[in-house]
C-alpha cells in the first residue's frame, strides 16, 4: 500500500491532501506537487488557500476565484490552479442542496449563515474539502491536490465534511425544529426557556437569526450527511494521499509528531513527510566547526565566516536530531527534505526546482 | 527611552501576531524586561497549553497560577515578581456563561448545543470573554503589568477585532455591553498597548503590515513598536577571499558555503526590514535569531537584555 518515492505517491493517487501547520510552505509544496505530475503527464489540479501573493501572480490566479485555471507550460500534461474562495464555495453548496430557490435565498439572506460561511472555524477545511470532492467528481482530472488552511488541529479537515451535519444536529436545532412542527409539550417549553435566556444574553434580534436560520435548512440535512459520507470514504481510502509538511524548527515538528498521532486515531496515516527549509550542508561536524571557530577567532578577516559557520552548523545540527525524530516516527512515510532556498518560491521557476527536489 | 517608564505607560499589553513568528518568546522577553524595571507582571497565555513556563525554566501547572521568577530581595538589583497563568476561550466562555445567564436544568440539557450557537451567532466571543478575563485582571490590579500572549494561527487580527465585531453582532443583550466596555479599555493607550510580532520575512511582513493598519483603523488600537523576532546577528567580512586561509580544503569549502548562505539570508531579511520600515511607521524593537535547540533561562536572558536596549533607544515619546 505505501509508496516508495513521492514520484511514486503522484503517480498512483487520485487526491493529495497536504497539511501542516502554517508558513511552513505547505502552499509552495502543494503547487509544486501538481507542477510534478504535470511534467509526470497527468492532468493535475491544485486548490490553494491564501498563497503568497507573487506565487499567485505567477501562477495567474491572483483573484479570487472556483474554477481552476489552466497554466501553459511545457509539460506533457495539464496544470491548473484555483485559490479558494470559502464564501462562495458555501454558497454554491446551499444552492445545490436547497429543495428549491427559495429555500436557497432564504438561507443565504440569513445573518447567522454569513456568520457561518465567514468566520467559522473550520470553514475554510470544510469549503476546501467540498471543492477537493467536486473536482474530483468532475472526472476532468487525473490528480487534485489540496493544500489545507493553517490550524493546529490536524483532524479538522477530516472532521470538515460532517460540521454542516453536526451543526444540523445541535440540540437547539432539534428544540427548534420540534417547537416548529407544532409537537407541544415539553420540547416545545424546554426551547422557549432556552431561547429566552440566550435572548437576554447575546440579545433577541440573534436569537431570531438563529432560529430562521435552523429552520430554513428543514429537509435538507439528508443530502449534506450524504455528501460527508461519500467524501471521509474518499478521503479515507486508497485513492487518497496525506502529505505533511514540516519545517524542522522545534515548534513545528512538535505539531508534525501531533499530527502524525491525530490521525493515526483516525485510523489513517500519512504516506509521506516533507521536512522544508532544511539549512545547508557543509559536511564538518559540530565539532570540527567549534574547533576552527576558535582557531579562526583572532583572525579578524576570517572570523566571519567562522562565526557564520558555528551559526548554521549548530542550527543545522538541532535541526538534523529533530528530523531523526520525526522519522523514527513515521517509519511507513516517505520522508523527503528539501532545502531553504536561497530566495523565496515566487514563480514557476521556483516551484520547477521544489518539484525536481521532491520527485529526484 | 527609559525602560521604566516605557513599561509603565499602560497595564495591559497584549502581544500579537501571526502563528509561530515568537509571539510566545517575544511575550516572555516583554514580561522579564519590564521585571527587571521593577514592575510586577502577570503574563497570561491563551492557549491550551503553557508554552512560556520552559521558557521561564519552570513546570507548567495548567490553569494555575504559577511564579516563574520571585522579587529581588532589598539591596538586589531591581526585580519584580513574574506569574504565569493561562486562559482558554472556550473556558472564557463557560465561566462567563455560568456567570451570567444560564442556569440548573437549561445548561444541563442543552449546554453544548447553545455554547455553538452563542459562538456561531457572535463570532469573535470567545476572544471577546478572554479579553473580558484580562480586564478583571487589571482591574483586580494585583500586577502592575499584565502582558498577554494572544491566540496563534491566523487569529491576530480576530482576537484584537472581536470586540467591534461582537458590538455589532450582538445589538443588545449582556454581551453587547461586554463588548463596549472591552473596547474602551483596548482603544484607550493609558490602559493598554498591543506589540505586534514579526519576523523579518516576506509574507509574515506583508501580514504585519496589513494587520496593523486594520488594527488602527477598525478597532482605535494606538500600536506600541513592532517586535521583529529572529534578525540575524550581523556578521562583518562575509565577502572576503578565503582562498589564502590556512586551512584544509574541507574547511575552507565549508566556511565558503556558510559565508555565502548568511550573506543570501541576510540580504533577503534587510530587504524586508527596509520595506517594514518605509511601509510602517512605527518604531521596530530587533530580537535575535538564537542557533541552539531550545529557549530557556539562558537564552531569555539574551532575548531581555536585547529588547532592554533596543527600548532605551527608542525615542522618547512625545505625548
Ligand atoms: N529569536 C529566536 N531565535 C531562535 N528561535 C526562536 C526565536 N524566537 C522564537 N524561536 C523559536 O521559534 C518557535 C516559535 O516561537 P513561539 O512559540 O514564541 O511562537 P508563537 O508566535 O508564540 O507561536 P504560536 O503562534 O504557535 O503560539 C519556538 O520553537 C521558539 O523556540
Ligand atoms: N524550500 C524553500 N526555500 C525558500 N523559501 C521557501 C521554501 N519553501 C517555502 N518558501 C517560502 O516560505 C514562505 C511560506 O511558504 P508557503 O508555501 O506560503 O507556506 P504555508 O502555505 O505553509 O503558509 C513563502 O514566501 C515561500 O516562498
Ligand atoms: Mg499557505
Ligand atoms: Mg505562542
Amino acid at each position: 500500500m505505501s509508496a516508495d518515492t513521492f514520484a511514486e505517491l503522484l503517480a498512483e493517487r487520485q487526491v493529495v491532501i497536504v497539511c501542516g501547520t502554517g508558513g511552513v510552505g505547505k502552499t509552495t509544496t502543494a503547487a509544486a506537487t501538481a507542477l510534478a505530475a504535470a511534467e509526470a503527464g497527468r492532468r493535475a489540479v491544485v486548490v490553494t488557500i491564501d498563497p503568497a501573493k507573487r506565487l499567485a501572480d505567477a501562477l495567474g490566479i491572483a483573484e479570487l476565484g472556483n474554477t481552476p485555471t489552466v497554466i501553459d507550460g511545457p509539460w506533457p500534461g495539464t496544470l491548473a490552479a484555483l485559490m479558494l474562495d470559502t464564501k462562495s464555495t458555501f454558497d454554491e453548496v446551499v444552492r445545490r442542496n436547497a429543495t428549491d430557490n427559495d429555500q436557497a435565498e432564504q438561507i443565504l439572506s440569513n445573518r447567522f449563515y454569513r456568520n457561518v460561511s465567514g468566520t467559522l472555524s473550520g470553514t475554510q477545511d470544510y469549503m476546501a474539502v467540498e471543492k477537493l470532492a467536486e473536482l474530483y467528481d468532475s472526472g476532468d482530472w487525473d490528480l487534485v491536490v489540496v493544500d489545507t488552511p493553517p490550524t493546529r488541529d490536524a483532524l479538522a479537515f477530516l472532521e470538515a465534511p460532517q460540521m454542516l451535519s453536526r451543526l444540523l444536529d445541535n440540540p437547539i436545532y432539534k428544540l427548534v425544529i420540534a417547537g416548529n412542527r407544532g409537537v407541544f409539550g415539553v420540547a416545545n417549553k424546554a426551547a422557549q426557556t432556552v431561547m429566552r435566556q440566550l435572548a437576554r444574553v447575546v440579545g433577541a434580534y440573534v436569537v431570531d437569526e438563529a432560529i430562521a436560520f435552523f429552520q430554513s435548512f428543514d429537509g435538507m440535512e439528508k443530502g449534506f450527511k450524504e455528501r460527508a459520507q461519500a467524501t471521509l470514504a474518499l478521503m479515507g481510502d486508497e485513492r487518497t494521499a496525506f502529505v505533511l509538511v514540516a519545517s524542522p524548527r522545534g515548534d513545528t515538528l512538535d505539531e508534525a509528531h501531533y499530527f502524525l498521532d491525530r490521525i493515526r486515531e483516525a485510523d489513517l496515516d500519512a504516506d509521506a513527510v516533507i521536512v522544508n527549509r532544511m539549512l545547508p550542508a557543509t559536511g564538518l561536524s559540530l565539532q570540527q566547526s567549534n574547533a576552527l571557530h576558535s582557531s579562526l577567532a583572532a583572525d579578524t578577516d576570517a572570523a566571519g565566516a567562522a562565526q557564520a559557520l558555528l551559526d548554521l552548523v549548530t542550527a543545522a545540527a538541532a535541526d538534523d536530531d529533530r528530523v531523526a525524530e520525526l522519522s523514527k516516527a513515521a517509519p511507513l512515510a516517505v520522508l523527503t527534505a528539501v532545502p531553504l532556498l536561497a530566495d523565496d518560491v515566487h514563480n514557476l521557476d521556483g516551484l520547477r526546482v521544489i518539484a525536481d527536489l521532491l520527485t529526484r | 527611552m527609559d525602560p521604566g517608564r516605557f513599561f509603565a505607560s499602560s497595564r495591559v499589553l497584549i502581544v500579537a501576531g501571526k502563528g509561530g513568528v515568537g509571539k510566545t518568546v517575544s511575550a516572555a522577553a516583554i514580561a522579564s524586561a519590564a521585571s527587571k524595571t521593577g514592575r510586577s507582571v502577570l503574563l497570561v497565555e491563551v492557549a491550551g497549553r503553557s508554552a512560556s513556563a520552559p521558557i521561564f525554566g519552570v513546570e507548567p501547572q495548567g490553569y494555575e497560577q504559577v511564579i516563574a521568577v520571585h522579587e529581588a530581595e532589598e539591596g538586589d538589583p531591581p526585580r519584580g515578581r513574574i506569574a504565569l497563568r493561562s486562559i482558554t476561550p472556550d473556558q472564557a466562555l463557560l465561566e462567563w456563561i455560568a456567570a451570567h445567564g444560564f442556569k440548573g436544568l437549561v445548561t444541563r440539557m442543552a449546554s453544548s448545543g447553545v455554547l455553538e450557537v452563542i459562538a456561531t451567532a457572535t463570532p469573535g466571543v470567545k476572544d471577546l470573554l478572554v479579553l473580558g478575563r484580562i480586564k478583571a485582571f487589571e482591574s483586580e490590579g494585583a500586577f502592575d503589568l499584565i502582558v498577554v500572549d494572544a491566540p496563534a494561527a491566523g487569529h491576530a487580527i480576530g482576537f484584537l477585532r472581536s470586540p467591534t465585531g461582537v458590538r455589532d453582532a450582538a445589538r443588545t443583550g449582556t454581551i453587547h455591553r461586554q463588548a463596549v466596555e472591552i473596547l474602551d479599555l483596548i482603544s484607550d493607550p493609558a490602559r493598554c498597548q498591543v506589540v505586534l510580532v514579526t519576523i523579518p520575512e516576506e509574507t509574515p511582513v506583508n501580514e504585519l503590515i496589513e494587520t496593523s493598519f486594520a488594527v488602527e483603523d477598525e478597532v482605535g488600537v494606538r500600536l506600541g513598536p513592532v517586535v521583529v523576532n529572529s534578525v540575524l546577528p550581523a556578521v562583518s567580512g562575509l565577502d572576503i577571499d578565503l582562498a589564502s586561509l590556512d586551512v584544509s580544503d574541507m574547511e575552507r569549502a565549508a566556511l565558503q558555503t556558510a559565508a555565502t548562505f548568511r550573506a543570501g539570508r541576510t540580504a533577503l531579511q534587510d530587504e524586508q526590514l527596509a520595506r517594514l520600515g518605509a511601509d510602517l511607521p512605527l518604531d521596530q524593537l530587533h530580537l535575535p535569531q538564537l542557533f541552539g535547540t531550545t529557549i530557556g533561562t539562558a537564552e531569555l536572558e539574551v532575548l531581555t537584555d536585547a529588547l532592554l536596549a533596543g527600548i532605551e533607544a527608542l525615542p522618547e515619546a512625545d505625548s
